[in-house]
């Protein structure tokens, strides 16, 4: 059965009438871009579809399976990937003009996976300026809308993988989450969104933003769908030198456990400064888990919550960092001057956005002579402080739950002005990557309309018991809360 | 060390353009001044706090030297690196002076 809205089943659903050839990858890929071809003018979760491309890569996968191979766990499922994972040969542009037309000289070892995995790549997704946003308005190519109501923001920066899948385009896709820019976007697009341990997923080939914080990530409708593409990606690389060397146990064999005896921490700092409805959902996520047999209990760690200030400092100053890069010297745009300095002014100024630009100039300062322990240095030992609250409260829990975001999706324009407004849609997210932590957000609820997540956050290496409980929740999640959904273009007369 | 007062001047947003090599208009230095100012006005939180006998953390992975065996491999190809550059001459990356010098 198809899921509601999307011209296929999920993507283990998809995967096994492909490898059973109870119907073809073709088949598949065409209703999908048919899908795309009707909504993506309304929503434009894509900076490239790679239509064609993904056509060859079905009819590859439909020969295997006629030829009695096996193309994989994820044989002709549609896979969409944010437009910061490098493909080669087809251009990758990070939301950016500096990187407008590149075309990346290899793949990005995700990408090599979910291809080697049978996956059917259909495009490159959207996404705020490198990654830095919380809404993909920051994208230099126009901004993504939520499928739920087209005047509102997907969230963000992953808001056209987020997007993508919550319009039915795709059953899955890849982003990056930095300071919640998978989880965020999932919960205001009412999918699954999955920030893995730090170093579970290779980053070689995904653009750096801010190289202690950042990991890949899939989203999915479904908490199984999620972990059957975590799963595929996980894994050590060489070619990434902060990639843990651990053997995992594949999630999507354990998901249906369930929650018995689980310790299960509600955070209470996080419910204090969620809206109303985003607070509700999650007190009512914790009773789910509770009659499950979980033993849940209100928890407050007051660290979590200078998250926030100690991010803006560390990832503008690895960002600051990261981005000197982009010099106009060995590709992505170049505007020209008498010198090389003035060259590489003139190709900065015209090639990044003024997100971007705010980032590099707050971390070149806080990096800079005379202010470097003052605000960089307090900002690590900060972290320190949020890795202790966390260590503390995973002493008494296994596994904590809290909103993903403070507020359901917001329309578009609302918080452009105001920097800070913007950057406060993470306040829960954040610090989960400060301590290289994994979590999940899981559609739960609707609030006026629009779908709230809840998060469900878990030590190092804890995916195991945190998908455990992010599918109980799934199971307890309100009817409707979840993608995909049938954009309504007729309403706004798109 | 220098004192934090959470503010941040147009010479400021100068200084660190330059260091950051971006070229800025005069309408984006008053724009910038503005909204850094209120970011660190902002991150002024964590600024204040006792931090005595607390370590930093630079990375949430305690890494030392990872390095892999040095065996000749597959590089990227030449040509298409080169084929994505601005400029290029005789196999490599050509830019404008450095030094004042004519090419």
């Amino acid at each position: 059965m198809n899921q509601a809205g999307a011209p296929f089943p999920g993507a283990i659903a998809t995967a096994r009438k492909v490898r059973s050839g109870e119907t073809t990858a073709r088949e598949i890929c065409e209703a999908a871009l048919a899908r795309i071809a009707t909504f993506e003018g309304a929503i434009h979760a894509f900076n490239t579809v790679t239509g064609e491309l993904a056509l060859v890569t079905a009819d590859r996968i439909d020969a295997a399976v006629a030829a009695g191979q096996d193309p994989g766990p994820l044989a002709g499922v549609p896979i969409a990937l944010k437009d910061n994972l490098c493909t080669r040969g087809v251009p990758t542009t990070a939301g950016s003009r500096i990187l407008a037309g590149w075309i990346p000289p290899y793949d990005a070892t995700v990408v090599r996976a979910v291809a080697a995995a049978g996956a059917v790549i259909v495009g490159k997704t959207n996404l705020d300026e490198f990654a830095m946003g919380s809404s993909t308005e920051n994208s230099a190519f126009g901004p993504t809308h939520n499928p739920w109501d087209l005047d509102r923001v997907p969230g963000g920066s992953s808001g056209g993988s987020a997007a993508a899948v919550a319009a039915g385009f795709v059953p899955l896709a890849l982003g990056s989450d930095t300071g919640g820019s998978v989880r965020q976007p999932a919960s205001l697009c009412g999918v699954v969104g999955v920030k893995p341990t730090y170093g579970l997923v290779s980053r070689y080939g995904l653009i750096a933003f801010a190289s202690s914080l950042d990991q890949v990530g899939p989203f999915a409708a479904t908490v199984a769908d999620a972990a059957a593409l975590l799963d595929v990606v996980a894994g050590h690389d060489p070619a990434d030198s902060t990639s843990l060397n651990v053997g995992s146990e594949p999630l999507a064999e354990r998901l249906d456990e369930g929650v018995a005896g689980l310790r299960v921490g509600v955070i209470s700092d996080f419910l204090a400064d969620a809206s109303p409805s985003c607070a509700a959902a999650v007190r009512r996520a914790a009773e789910v888990l509770g009659a499950a047999g979980a033993a849940v209990e209100e928890v407050a760690i007051p660290s979590l919550m200078l998250g926030l200030s100690a991010y803006y400092l560390v990832a503008p100053a690895e960002a600051s960092s990261n981005l000197a890069r982009y010099d106009g010297v060995r590709y992505g745009l170049r505007v020209d001057a008498p010198d090389v300095a003035g060259m590489n002014s003139r190709s900065r100024a015209a090639g990044f956005g003024p997100e971007v630009k705010r980032r590099i100039m707050l971390g070149t300062y806080v990096l800079s002579a005379g202010y470097y322990d003052a605000y960089y240095g307090q900002a690590q030992r900060v972290r320190t402080l949020v890795a202790r609250g966390f260590a503390e409260a995973y002493r008494r829990f296994d596994v904590l739950i809290g909103p993903t975001s403070p507020t359901v999706a917001f329309p578009i324009g609302a918080r452009t002005q105001d920097p800070l407004a913007m950057y406060l849609s993470d306040l829960f997210t954040i610090p989960t990557n400060l301590a290289g932590h994994p979590a999940v957000s899981v559609p739960f609820s609707l609030s006026e309309g629009l779908p709230v997540g809840v998060q469900v956050l878990a030590p190092s290496l804890g995916e195991g018991p945190m998908f455990r409980a992010a599918a109980v929740i799934e199971r307890g999640a309100d009817p409707g809360a979840r993608g995909p959904v049938e954009p309504r273009l007729a309403e706004v007369g798109r | 060390m220098a004192e934090l007062t959470g503010t941040f001047s147009r010479a400021d947003v100068v200084y660190v353009a330059r260091l950051a090599r971006l070229d800025l208009e005069p309408d984006e230095v008053d724009r910038y001044a503005a909204q850094l100012a209120s970011i660190l006005d902002h991150v002024a939180a964590v600024t204040g706090l006792d931090t005595t006998d607390v370590p930093a953390t630079a990375h949430p992975l305690e890494l030392a030297n990872v390095a892999r065996p040095d065996t000749p491999g597959p590089t990227l190809d030449r040509d298409e690196v080169l084929a994505q550059a601005p400029r290029v001459e005789d196999g490599r990356f050509r830019v404008p002076p450095i030094l004042g010098e004519a090419p």
